[in-house]
């Protein structure tokens, strides 16, 4: 009985301390005080004001719109067309290949940043949208390749072949097949890929310039030089936008599954 | 059915897109950042005539006319004091001398009512090869001044390689520093991660599904959130000093930010999914009879543990405990805002030397260090899980 006790004390302390500091952030979001603690004086709604109508804010979050829609774009397509590259077994460097597409994870986003600089500067792309978009493509590929890889594993291949053997050409196999059963791993993949751009701070630090600063970087430079619960309102709506992705990543799991289910059988 | 041929041509389409473009804006900055480390265009951009024909030069015979007049005319046509200085460095530490030699002949070059003949005329130390040979040496774009300074080593005059003195090694003490920071997250990580796994991988139902969602919620929200979260927790007026004061254990706020001890706390609380994951991963493969096998046999719980789950949740273990590692060593957002100065990992040096003191040698020369450890870690972790057994 106390081993009991001990674990589930030992589970609840371990919940707390992970989930705890993402809670006690929420309520400051709408305090009316200038000063980012507790207790609370009273409640208002000045600093989502200040988020959406500050210009420093307002840019950040449009910045962080535009270049979060060009990485979600660039990198579906790119991940999603190699993905299916790399489901032919024949190919003979697909080890090596699939290695090189996920690297980009592994890599330390601050050596990553300044090789970055130091090629885009080379390409007159620094300080612009387009640098900003390739480098938070560059890490938000692998989500896409790892999303659409496992999608496209679970396709049932004789499914693909029943539609050849009627008379199908490769493309219709694959307009009509082959991309709606692979359609949850893709739309997952592309809301990760926009989450990582949405998250990326040290790229970010890198390559943009003041007129790309998005909504990380504005909260990173304002954690570092002048703290006000705008921050706190910041991270309310990244909360908020972070719960709404994960429902859309988990429905369109269940999505998959129920497709998948009967194939397998 | 296609043959194969149409298949393979269809299929290297659909990769060349991305791997064209990583190869461009992936690798290829890799390779230019550590390019920068080793490339130093110091010397030879401020001499491309000297260059020219001291490449014709034996070595061993006294500097020809050629190569005097060359080398004035490069002198001569220097107008950027700065490059001077760093080009007269570089020489000094090859030869020790060049920098007076330099101040000497440069002013002379500079009296153009009485213009020298030669650089001999001037000072007979021109009329040495080592001095040529120093240079010539210079000449070279390569060189591993800025990887031997990203541990602490040197060369001296003689060209050996040496350990840099006292007040200018810094760099191995960040090092040193990342590694045991990382260390102790991993440690921390390890302590509370792998307790927690067994206990949400001995429950079942909606219990294993809030332990699970406990560690996936943090692991989805935004790492700039948890920081800032952590920020609000940890500084002076706090909820955390708040908390030990309302149950008065203790009577001035405890210091928890801009140290080590805010470091490892924030830190920890990022990286502990990294850990949780994936030794549950590997604890829900084993069979739920053998510990109350072990247990009918007679072994006490603490014996079962070591003798039967340990070992088999040991490749969870160690491939959470690298990929926390990974993570930690490369960190750079939390140690910038939550630590103090004392706590500035490699990361942080790196950024300083690139954006702070434009010193892309050295920025890329520590850049490679932590390349190099990240790489060679990882593939020791793409070995422990590509080969085991039970998963996908």
């Amino acid at each position: 009985m106390p081993m009991k006790i001990a674990k589930f004390t030992f589970a609840l302390l371990t919940i707390l301390f992970l989930v705890a500091p993402l809670v006690a952030i929420l309520p400051l979001a709408f305090t009316s005080s200038v000063i980012l603690t507790y207790p609370i004086p009273s409640w208002s709604l000045r600093w989502f004001e200040e988020l959406f109508f500050a210009d420093a804010w307002r840019r950040a979050i449009i910045n962080s719109l535009i270049i979060g829609a060009g990485t979600t774009m660039l990198a579906t397509v790119l991940g999603t067309a190699a993905s299916l590259g790399l489901r032919n077994r024949l190919f003979f460097f697909r080890g090596s290949m699939r290695t090189l597409f996920l690297l980009p994870m592994v890599v330390p986003a601050v050596v990553l940043g300044v090789g970055m600089q130091v090629l885009l500067a080379r390409f007159g792309l620094i300080n612009s949208y387009a640098g900003v978009i390739i480098a938070h493509t560059v890490v938000a590929v692998p989500f896409v390749v790892v999303s659409v890889t496992g999608a496209l594993a679970g396709i049932d291949e004789r499914v693909e072949l029943a539609a050849q053997s009627l008379g199908a050409p490769p493309v219709t196999v694959f307009r009509r097949v082959t991309l709606p059963l692979a359609m949850p791993g893709v739309l997952s993949g592309a809301v990760l890929a926009f989450a990582t751009s949405l998250d990326e701070v040290v790229l970010t630090l890198f390559v943009a310039g003041p007129n790309q600063r998005t909504l990380a970087r504005q909260m990173f430079s304002s954690i570092r030089e002048n703290i006000s619960p705008a921050i706190a309102a910041a991270a309310f709506l990244f909360i908020a936008a972070t719960i709404l992705i994960g429902l859309v990543v988990v429905l369109s799991r269940s999505m998959l599954a129920k497709r998948t289910r009967p194939a397998a059988s | 059915m296609s043959g194969p041929s149409p298949r393979m041509g269809r299929s290297l389409l659909l990769l060349a897109p991305l791997f064209l473009f990583l190869i461009g804006f992936f690798v290829w900055p890799l390779f230019s950042m550590m390019s920068q480390a080793v490339s130093d265009p110091a010397v030879l951009r401020l001499l491309p005539r000297t260059a020219d024909v001291v490449g014709e030069w034996d070595r061993q015979s006294p500097p020809s006319m050629p190569m005097q007049t060359a080398l004035m005319d490069d002198l001569r046509a220097v107008d950027d004091d700065q490059a001077l200085g760093d080009m007269v460095r570089r020489l000094n530490s090859a030869r020790s001398g060049f920098r007076t030699l330099m101040s000497k002949t440069t002013s002379a070059l500079s009296d153009t009512a009485n213009p020298p003949p030669d650089l001999v005329s001037i000072d007979k130390r021109w009329e040495k090869p080592e001095f040529w040979i120093a240079i010539a040496d210079a000449l070279s774009p390569l060189t591993d001044r800025n990887l031997l300074a990203a541990v602490d080593l040197g060369r001296n005059a003689a060209g050996a390689i040496e350990h840099l003195p006292a007040d200018q090694s810094v760099n191995r003490v960040i090092l040193v520093r990342t590694f045991w920071i990382a260390a102790l997250v991993t440690f921390f990580c390890a302590c509370i991660g792998f307790p927690y796994a067994i206990i949400a991988a001995s429950l079942s139902g909606w219990k294993r599904d809030l332990m699970l969602a406990a560690v996936l919620l943090p692991l989805w929200t935004s790492l700039l959130v948890r920081t800032a979260a952590w920020f609000i927790l940890l500084q002076e007026q706090g909820l955390i000093n708040d908390f030990l004061r309302a149950i008065g254990l203790i009577d001035a706020p405890l210091a928890l930010i801009f140290n080590r001890t805010g470091v490892i706390i924030a830190m920890t609380h990022v990286l502990l999914p990294f850990m949780v994951l994936p030794i549950y991963s590997v604890l829900i493969t084993i069979p739920k009879n053998l510990m109350p096998a072990a247990a009918s046999l007679g072994a006490p719980p603490m014996r079962a543990f070591l003798r039967v789950l340990l070992p088999l949740s040991l490749r969870g273990v160690a491939s959470g405990g690298l990929l926390v590692f990974i993570s930690a060593i490369g960190y750079y957002i939390t140690p910038a805002l939550i630590g103090g100065p004392g706590d500035q990992m490699i990361s942080s040096i790196i950024a300083f030397y690139a954006t702070g003191s434009a010193n892309w040698g050295m920025a890329g020369a520590l850049g490679m260090v932590l390349l190099v450890a990240t790489l060679l870690l990882y593939s020791v972790y793409a070995r422990l899980s590509s080969d085991e057994p039970g998963r996908r």
